[in-house]
């Protein structure tokens, strides 16, 4: 034991032999929590889907409701955010610290500008009475039960939202830690794993738009 | 004589902080061990209480209102606090690293994590306990569960947390799984002990998370009245049904996987013999796993799903009796021709065998899509689940803690009172629930509060077997608790067998191995390699 510690690196924990095996470890289990989050929306595609099916006259008169231009400006922003949080995994391989940092920065300015315009979509439903189940109270929508529609549009954009949110204070946690030098051409992991959870929070945006804004 | 090794994973470190801040597998399995049976002892108590007030046809002691909570206590405690984490969270994390030969789980921190999310989903279990109660069934269908009075939402709330924590244990098994094993420990060198951990794995990794979602939906449905699940509104509560079932029943195989891979490990260290047939059980495993999330409809036969759907799910439910088939007959055809040692643990062994051999053949008759018609919702489903997660899953944990007993704590039980205990357990068991099967087949319906006179002698018998149980449990509790005190010290290996963690010292030193073992044989190989037993007779 104590003879081998003096080539352990510092982030290698004791567990593991070496830190490729570490770093093959994180990132299985990265991609198995990736899988357990599309089965968590999964189930929220398929309430979709299946509503969609039962009332499709009124999700097509729903959908006019929402703002394209607004959902178009949030995709293209997430898809820049997903190009500048692969370019700070870059980055960090290639050893600049400061591009990352300037590249992590970038991103979560991107998800910031996400979240702000999300909020205001949501403040004019809000303000509309564009709302789920017994909330709704607008009365522009031909169809059966249009407040079905909303029900699925906040349930899932919402928690797609929430993830946007964990996703800020993740890249947030990250700018702070590069600072602070932790990251190294050698060990940049949590800055990966961040990438693909991002990535996976942007995929499942673009699954979302056009279900929502673009139907018919 | 055997003697304690002087520092172990249980002395090197002191003091409550220690504990509730390690990383250690071995540790963090015992904290799951005091927890969990703290919560099966809860559980159990309302499991005697219902069987008490059962006792009468008429009312004995308690209203039909908190008759109708305590099943539901009993129910959603004994599957979502005791019986789904109780064997991966405890013996899977004490065992599974030392048996591949890791020093820990891929992820220690996580781990810890896991059982700190355990506990806060205990919490919200416990508080709508003393907030006034649930009345739904652990299945919470809705429409009743949305529109009841009691405390729903902090019992599925608990369910939801309690699913991350499943996902937490199921994950970092199948990372540690193909990350850890030591040099020379292939796949099929692997214990089927750690197959079956695997394919529980899968299941919860791909299960819970639509668990979480479903439970979720229900929690807004009832907070905010979204309507999906409301006819009223254009919602459908068979729906809920699809989701709750498409979770719970791999969650039935997330509770029996667990039970299989013990015995598979009970069977050839107490009859000394190489398994029969380690490929077809290994794979059964992974056949069981994938079956599992394609026989959903069958709790659904009079939800009113179309008769096709019924059909296809009836015959696709006769699949799930292979890869258990294979199983059993291979368990059997290991005992042939072996030199079987009449330990607590092969009693136990044996107890599953039988008891899971008609849990498993009266699931057949439910499958079948007439016969349910007529069975549903009776006591004959009552008694076929018991018989395959108490017979099968509970017997089985209960021979693994014994089996590992001496592992865990480096002393042995009383192995006289053990078996008087084992003997109760298995005669009670079948008193109580083997008049189920009778009650059911002649029309009982179940979660009844007041019942046909008619009823009255084999509902009396049911509850004099569950105070049968009662007793072996409290025996068992006795002897187990008094064995860490003065249990004779086990030595490395009470039972002979090949495994790594025989191999090491009991209880096993803190970070397991002083150099990572290589692996030369099968984990079964009794043909080739003869351990020493170091369990001295008297």
């Amino acid at each position: 034991m104590s003879q081998s510690h003096s080539d352990h690196p510092e982030f290698l924990q004791h567990h593991f032999s070496d830190a490729e095996q570490q770093r093959e470890s994180a990132k299985l289990g990265m991609w198995l929590f990736l899988l357990t989050e599309i089965l968590l929306f999964g189930g929220l595609f398929v309430f979709y889907a299946i509503y969609r099916s039962w009332y499709p006259e009124m999700f097509i008169n729903a959908h006019t409701v929402l703002d394209v231009t607004m959902g178009t400006t949030n995709t293209i922003v997430l898809i820049t955010s997903s190009i500048t949080m692969a370019l700070a995994i870059r980055s960090i391989q290639l050893g600049r610290l400061k591009q990352t940092v300037w590249y992590l920065v970038s991103t979560f300015g991107l998800a910031g500008t996400f979240m702000v315009v999300k909020y205001f979509e949501y403040a004019h439903k809000f303000h509309l009475g564009q709302l789920p189940g017994h909330f709704y109270t607008f009365t522009g929508i031909e169809g059966t039960n249009p407040h079905v529609f909303f029900s699925a549009y906040f349930l899932m954009t919402g928690l797609h939202g929430i993830h946007v949110f964990v996703g800020m204070c993740l890249i947030l946690w990250l700018i702070v830690k590069t600072k602070q030098g932790k990251f190294s051409p050698q060990y940049y992991t949590h800055i990966e794993m961040t990438g693909l959870y991002w990535h996976l929070v942007d995929l499942i945006w673009i699954f979302l738009f056009p279900l929502f804004y673009l139907v018919g | 004589m055997n003697k304690m090794p002087e520092t172990h994973y249980l002395n090197c470190k002191k003091g409550i902080k220690s504990w509730l801040t390690t990383v250690d597998h071995k540790r963090i399995g015992i904290l799951y061990l005091l927890s969990i049976m703290f919560f099966f002892f809860v559980g159990g108590m309302f499991a005697v209480l219902l069987r008490l007030e059962l006792l009468t046809p008429d009312k004995l002691y308690i209203d039909s209102d908190m008759y109708n909570q305590f099943f539901t206590l009993h129910g959603a405690i004994m599957i979502f606090l005791f019986i789904i984490p109780a064997i991966p969270a405890i013996l899977g994390n004490f065992i599974l690293p030392i048996m591949i030969g890791a020093k820990d789980v891929a992820f220690p921190r996580l781990n810890l994590a896991s059982w700190y999310i355990y506990m806060v989903g205990a919490l919200f279990a416990v508080f709508s306990l003393v907030a006034g109660g649930v009345d739904t069934g652990w299945t919470f269908y809705t429409p009743y569960s949305t529109t009841t009075s009691t405390s729903v939402i902090s019992i599925t709330l608990g369910a939801f947390i309690l699913g991350f924590s499943s996902i937490c244990t199921g994950l970092n098994f199948i990372v540690t799984v193909h990350k850890l094993r030591s040099p020379g420990m292939t796949w099929f060198k692997m214990p089927l002990f750690v197959w079956g951990m695997y394919a529980t794995a899968l299941i919860q990794v791909l299960a819970a998370p639509v668990l979480g979602i479903t439970l979720l939906l229900l929690i807004i449905e009832r907070v905010v009245g979204i309507g999906i699940f409301d006819p009223a509104m254009g919602g459908d509560p068979v729906l809920y049904q699809h989701f709750f079932w498409f979770y719970s029943h791999p969650a039935v195989y997330i509770m029996i996987l667990p039970g299989m891979a013990i015995i598979s490990e009970m069977i050839t260290a107490h009859s000394h013999k190489k398994i029969f047939g380690y490929k077809a059980i290994a794979y059964s495993s992974l056949g069981i796993a994938f079956a599992s999330f394609i026989v959903w409809g069958h709790h659904m036969f009079t939800s009113g799903q179309s008769e096709l759907a019924a059909m296809i799910f009836s015959f696709l439910t006769f699949f799930v009796a292979i890869p258990s088939g294979i199983k059993v007959f291979n368990w059997v055809a290991t005992l042939y021709k072996g030199s079987i040692a009449f330990t607590t643990p092969m009693l136990y062994t044996l107890a599953f065998l039988f008891l899971f051999s008609i849990g498993g053949l009266t699931g057949i008759f439910l499958g079948a899509l007439s016969v349910d018609i007529h069975l549903h919702d009776t006591y004959f489903i009552v008694a076929h689940f018991h018989y395959v997660m108490v017979g099968g899953t509970v017997i089985a944990f209960l021979g693994g803690l014994h089996h590992w007993w001496p592992k865990m704590w480096g002393r042995m039980y009383n192995e006289t009172l053990a078996k008087i205990s084992c003997g109760l357990i298995f005669v009670g068991f079948n008193m109580t629930f083997f008049t189920q099967f009778i009650m059911g087949a002649q029309g009982m319906p179940r979660r009844y509060h007041l019942y046909d006179e008619a009823f009255r002698p084999f509902h009396a018998f049911s509850t004099y077997g569950s105070w049968v149980m009662a007793v072996g449990f409290c025996l068992m509790a006795y002897y187990l608790i008094r064995s860490l005190y003065n249990g004779k010290p086990a030595g490395n290996n009470p039972w002979g067998a090949l495994t790594h963690e025989w191999q090491i010292t009991s209880p096993p030193p803190e970070h397991n191995f002083e150099t990572i073992p290589i692996t030369d044989h099968g984990p079964y190989d009794y043909d080739k390699v003869v351990a020493k037993s170091t369990l001295t007779e008297n």
